[in-house]
């Protein structure tokens, strides 16, 4: 199993709490005032960080997915 | 545990849920609230949702068919009055009991109401959707706007306000707007942009009565003034909700206070959200926390606490503010005391960070999203001021 994330560039509102929850998978377009998703299948050690960075986007902009390869 | 409530059906309620779902409890499950509304986001309420009108559908925390298909019987449109916790019943409003095997406290904040808005109809909060529907439909005439309390959400109010073409005046007793919580330096920047924007920000003013006026409310202030105001909000910030809770044995001080887990007092009820005060272990202070992320996590720390887990919850809080094109984030916990060193400061962009006893204690980001990932690590480590400032860490 590995998560993947999923990410709504039109829900996104750019509040910038994916970027602050999880820096190591998002980044952020200033010009846009948009997130930008750099790590679509974070592994195991980013897991924890993947979720609240869904949990923490007022837009609900960020889903999960589990995969199994 | 054969059945678990929630009390509080907003941002921790609904987190709680969906956490002692995800954990596998499968007994009964009810949420409690006051509001008749499905539970739905605050944030909106004075920005977009202000100016636009209120979209039910978009504010909502989670789809109608949710709660069902996570088991979750709603009891909504009903405030809790009292709680056993010897029986394990809590009480509602309606004389009805509901017993219980575990309990979560999230009942949050209610808004603050001076005295002397006691009688004074025209005056109006922003809480709630209903608040805001009626704030919203109060800008359709135009006209003078009072904003009373130059907190976040006055400000944002007052900045939405603006935007739809209203004369905007906002009283508050503090030197500067959001001084409080930021410090003069954040609050002058804020000043300056409501300024530019035509709001008229009267600061170290107090408010010495209201007097409503047909429709209108008549704003006499401490400096001898009087504004005639079509609309009248008053944001004097808000305090827990507590009250339902006296006699209950669970302990309350400024909020219900817990342990570093969440548990309070009492066995078997847990507390989250702005509701809780808890020793934070990041910097070790006492703290109850009155924004959106924090009453996520913490619904999902309780829940587990709940279910038996024993872990601190630790966390360096932060929450955003919009106003105008300013975008404000802040991570940590400043305050008013705390030394500020401004780092960026233009037309559009502000980065001040806060330092407590040498250590990094919090950061304030304007239109300027990245560097505050790196700060808020650097709060987490306890980094001393001097290595962040003028270091490079956070480019200019
Ligand atoms: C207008 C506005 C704008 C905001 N903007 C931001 C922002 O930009 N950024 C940010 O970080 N935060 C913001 N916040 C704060 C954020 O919304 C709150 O921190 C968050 O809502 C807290 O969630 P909660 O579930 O703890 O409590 P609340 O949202 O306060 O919910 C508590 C619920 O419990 C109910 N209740 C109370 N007493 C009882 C009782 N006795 N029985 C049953 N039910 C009861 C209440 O009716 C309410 O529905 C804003 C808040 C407001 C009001
Ligand atoms: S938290 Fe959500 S809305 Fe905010 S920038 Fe990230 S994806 Fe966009």
């Amino acid at each position: 199993m590995s998560v993947h994330v999923i990410f709504e560039p039109t829900k996104c509102q750019g509040y910038a709490n994916c970027l602050i929850e999880a820096p190591e998978i998002w980044d952020f377009d200033e010009e846009n005032n948009r997130a930008v998703l750099r790590l679509t299948e974070p592994d195991d050690a980013l897991r924890s960080k993947a979720e609240a960075s869904a949990r923490c986007c007022p837009a609900q902009a960020i889903r999960l997915e589990e995969r199994t390869p | 545990m054969k059945r678990i409530v929630v009390v509080g059906g907003s941002l921790a309620g609904v987190n709680a849920l969906e956490e002692i779902r995800a954990r596998g409890f499968d007994g009964d499950l009810v949420l409690v609230g006051s509001e008749p509304h499905l539970p739905y986001t605050r944030p909106p309420l004075s920005k977009e949702a202000l100016a636009d009108g209120i979209d039910p559908e978009q504010l909502a925390l989670r789809a109608p068919d949710w709660y069902a298909e996570q088991g979750v019987t709603l009891r909504l449109g009903h405030a809790a009055s009292g709680l056993d916790t010897r029986d394990r019943v809590v009480v509602l409003d309606d004389g009805t009991t509901l017993a219980y095997d575990g309990l979560v406290i999230a009942t949050g904040s209610s808004q603050r109401r001076p005295a002397m808005t006691a009688g004074i109809s025209t005056a109006m909060d922003l809480r709630g959707v209903d608040d805001a529907a009626r704030l919203h439909a109060s800008f359709r005439n135009g006209g003078h706007l009072v904003v009373v309390g130059a907190g976040f959400i006055g400000m944002e109010a007052a900045a939405t306000a603006r935007r739809r073409g209203l004369d905007v005046t906002v009283v508050d007793i503090a030197p500067y707007p959001m001084s409080r919580a930021l410090g003069p330096e954040v609050g002058r920047w804020f000043l300056r942009r409501h300024e530019d924007h035509g709001v008229r920000v009267l600061c170290s003013t107090g408010v010495a009565g209201l007097e409503e006026a047909g429709h209108r409310t008549r704003v006499r202030l401490t400096d001898g003034r009087t504004l005639v105001a079509d609309a009248l909000l008053v944001a004097v910030g808000a305090e827990a909700a507590t009250s339902w809770l006296s006699g209950s044995g669970v302990a309350v001080g400024d909020g219900v206070l817990c342990e570093p887990t969440l548990a309070t007092s009492v066995p078997g009820v847990v507390a989250a959200g702005d509701v809780a005060r808890w020793t934070n272990g990041t910097s070790g202070e006492s703290m109850r926390v009155e924004h959106w992320t924090n009453a996520v996590e913490q619904g999902r720390h309780a829940a587990a606490t709940l279910l038996g887990e024993r872990r601190p919850f630790t966390s360096v809080p932060f929450f955003w503010t919009d106003q105008y094109d300013a975008k404000l984030r802040c991570v940590g916990r400043p305050t008013s005391e705390d030394d500020v060193e401004i780092l960026t400061d233009n037309d559009t962009t502000l980065v001040a960070v806060y330092g407590r006893r040498g250590l990094l204690s919090g950061a304030v980001c304007v239109n300027a999203p990245r560097q505050l990932a790196t700060l808020r690590r650097a709060i987490a480590e306890g980094t001393p001021v001097p290595d962040v400032v003028g270091s490079g860490l956070v480019a200019p």
